[in-house]
């Protein structure tokens, strides 16, 4: 495998940690709250995928298009009823309830689909490939990365285009002068978080197309989106798909050395940037 | 202890209670000290469990619940300490009692390098960054193939029965073995657990304690005060690694058998430790005692029921988080005003006792 080549596949797998980044990040920059169930719900979303499609007989994208409102209200009713008041200046609550929730959904799939692997077929599309130059390109990762960046694009225009999104950066401002300004915060985070739950419900499709997933791998994905969404810089989208590609190019680089490296070489390179830039390459919010 | 406030009044921490709760404490531990006299393998073997446990318990409550340090990846110096009482035992040949004190010491110089990139985060980043570091390490010491690599290795045979105090245990109770070795382990787990929960009550009514709260109630404030919240808070990560450290390495010369997934396990070193403080009682010492129980009762009634354990711990915890914030404890205190190891500062009429006055 050529050093272009490794390159190539790292920016597309950037692609998909960037998509397991963005619903945190979005959650993180309108409430300061850290999600520690994230990866789990990712996980929890690709189980819903697989169960449409098979009780059903969809297919993965229109099933991912019918897990998209359902995934919302889930996020919704999540952060009304449980995660709202858990927000204060004292972390201890949100961070003990998200944990205490991340336990909860990985036993729960694994009571409900047992710790076996599974997988979503996308069918043709799996080994379908485009060759472009020298290289040649998955066209699920390809269109993994053409995701991301429309999400990207997408997450900034809601915020910066449409009255939801300017509601949403006066809470996350001050959420007490919002308030007199008529914008109710708690039903904001909500669908903040219904929103976040259907960027989630994009990465699933993703994650499940790409290679097995089981009950038990959700922490492992809440790193990856952690780490991009730190190297980034908190509050900025664009910052978290870089993160997202450095992790991404970093992991499939350690691979092409040693397969046993992967993991470790992502780490490893959010703990050089730490060291560099504690505050990530482009930070926005101060925080 | 007492602090110059004025000269009629002190500052105290003693309650009227608290003598009496010490003779309750100090007979509890005498009788825990004589319980393998009487007891069988298996009730030894589970209160072993029980302590160790509560040693981890009280070492995250040290610094979530005292220094506002929540941490994820406390299983970094459990896995940490372990393998390096592997590599003492099966590497140099040391005796066993001698490689768990070098576990301890291993985690705190890893907790010193772990500490320069985990204090550069805050709150709830902190959080993922200890998760991220305990990652790192499980994963480089899956490469240290002298130890097994990720499918792990067994300590050399012989070696626990050859530890230290094994025969002499052995000779003096007339038991087996494999049966001295967990008499010999549960001892050192009640000291262990003595001298933790000891520190920490010391710490917590000294100066140092005060501070510590101080900057976990309010950090700027307590700067202004004199207070170096770094400081403070790095000294509290460090002791908390080494105690840690220490179980992690007690708990594997028990186990015998060591794998990087098994002792850097999230759910066994972490889940279930947060599980136990939050229910017991976040910030309180008595807290993780009261979860400990709890958690081995809950363990034991739902043992044959699998996931829906982690699952039923987990619902649990968020409950008493949402509804009950300072846990089973905290619910008892409020109700009847006890205290078995009180850290409150209290203002106490002095004119009485005019004769010890200055005497601090």
């Amino acid at each position: 495998m050529s050093w272009l080549d490794t390159i190539v596949q790292g920016i597309m797998l950037g692609g998909l940690y960037a998509l397991f980044a963005a619903g945190l990040s979005l959650v993180f920059g309108i409430m300061r709250l850290v999600n520690l169930a994230h990866g789990d719900l990712i996980v929890l979303a690709a189980f819903l995928i697989l169960l449409l499609i098979t009780a059903l007989g969809l297919n993965p994208f229109l099933a991912a298009f019918v897990a998209l409102p359902v995934m919302f209200a889930l996020g919704w009713a999540l952060q009304y009823v449980v995660l709202n008041r858990t927000l204060g200046d004292d972390i201890l609550p949100p961070l003990l309830v998200t944990f205490g929730l991340s336990v909860v959904i990985q036993n729960g799939l694994l009571e409900g689909f047992s710790a076996d692997s599974r997988r979503i077929s996308a069918g043709m599309l799996e080994t379908a490939s485009l060759q472009i130059g020298p290289v040649s390109i998955g066209t699920m990762p390809l269109l993994t990365f053409a995701s991301a960046v429309g999400v990207i694009v997408a997450l900034n225009l809601l915020f910066y285009r449409t009255s939801l999104g300017r509601a949403f950066r006066a809470t996350s401002d001050d959420s007490a002068t919002a308030g007199l300004m008529g914008i109710r915060a708690e039903r904001i985070f909500a669908t903040a978080t219904g929103l976040a739950m259907m960027v989630v419900t994009i990465a699933a499709l993703y994650l499940g197309t790409r290679a097995n997933f089981d009950p038990t791998m959700g922490p492992a994905r809440l790193i990856y989106a952690f780490e991009a969404v730190i190297i980034g810089g908190l509050g900025s989208f664009w910052g978290t798909l870089a993160g997202g590609i450095i992790i991404g190019v970093a992991q499939t680089a350690g691979a092409a050395i040693n397969p046993e490296w992967q993991i470790l070489a992502g780490h490893i390179a959010f703990l050089l940037v730490l060291i560099v830039r504690p505050r990530g390459l482009f930070p926005r919010a101060v925080d | 202890m007492t602090d110059h406030v004025s000269s009629n009044w002190t500052v105290s921490t003693r309650t009227r209670g608290s003598s009496l709760s010490m003779l309750l404490v100090l007979a509890a531990v005498i009788l825990a000290f004589a319980t393998p006299l009487i007891a069988s393998r298996a009730v030894i073997q589970d209160l072993f469990f029980i302590l160790t446990m509560l040693v981890l318990a009280q070492c995250w409550n040290l610094l979530a619940g005292y220094a506002g340090l929540v941490s994820v990846g406390q299983q970094v110096f459990v896995g940490f300490g372990a393998y390096a009482m592997f590599a003492g035992v099966s590497l140099l040949g040391m005796d066993p009692m001698a490689a768990i004190v070098l576990g301890g010491l291993a985690a705190l110089a890893l907790s010193v390098p772990t500490a320069f990139f985990v204090f550069r985060l805050q709150g709830a980043y902190f959080a993922i960054g200890t998760w991220v570091i305990a990652e790192v390490v499980r994963l480089a010491l899956a490469q240290w193939k002298a130890l097994g690599g990720g499918t792990g290795t067994s300590l050399p045979s012989g070696a626990t029965r050859d530890m230290f105090g094994v025969r002499f245990v052995a000779d003096l109770l007339g038991v087996r073995g494999p049966q001295a070795t967990d008499i010999v382990c549960y001892w050192l787990a009640l000291l262990l657990a003595v001298a933790a929960i000891g520190s920490i009550y010391k710490l917590l009514r000294s100066r140092q304690g005060l501070g510590l709260a101080a900057v976990r109630d309010n950090r700027e404030a307590a700067r202004s005060i004199g207070v170096d919240p770094l400081w403070t808070r790095s000294f509290v990560y460090l002791v908390a690694a080494l105690a840690t450290g220490l179980t992690g390495a007690l708990i594997y010369v028990q186990k015998a058998r060591i794998s990087p997934d098994a002792a850097f396990s999230v759910p066994d070193w972490t889940a279930y430790v947060i599980f136990i403080v939050v229910i017991g009682g976040i910030g309180t010492i008595e807290g993780p005692i009261v979860g400990v129980i709890v958690f081995y009762i809950l363990r034991n009634l739902l043992a044959d029921y699998g996931s829906w354990y982690l699952l039923i711990l987990g619902l649990i915890g968020i409950l008493i988080m949402l509804l009950a914030p300072r846990g089973l404890w905290g619910l008892f205190t409020d109700r009847t005003g006890i205290q078995l190891f009180p850290v409150r500062r209290i203002l106490a009429d002095r004119t009485k006792t005019k004769d010890d006055r200055g005497s601090d």
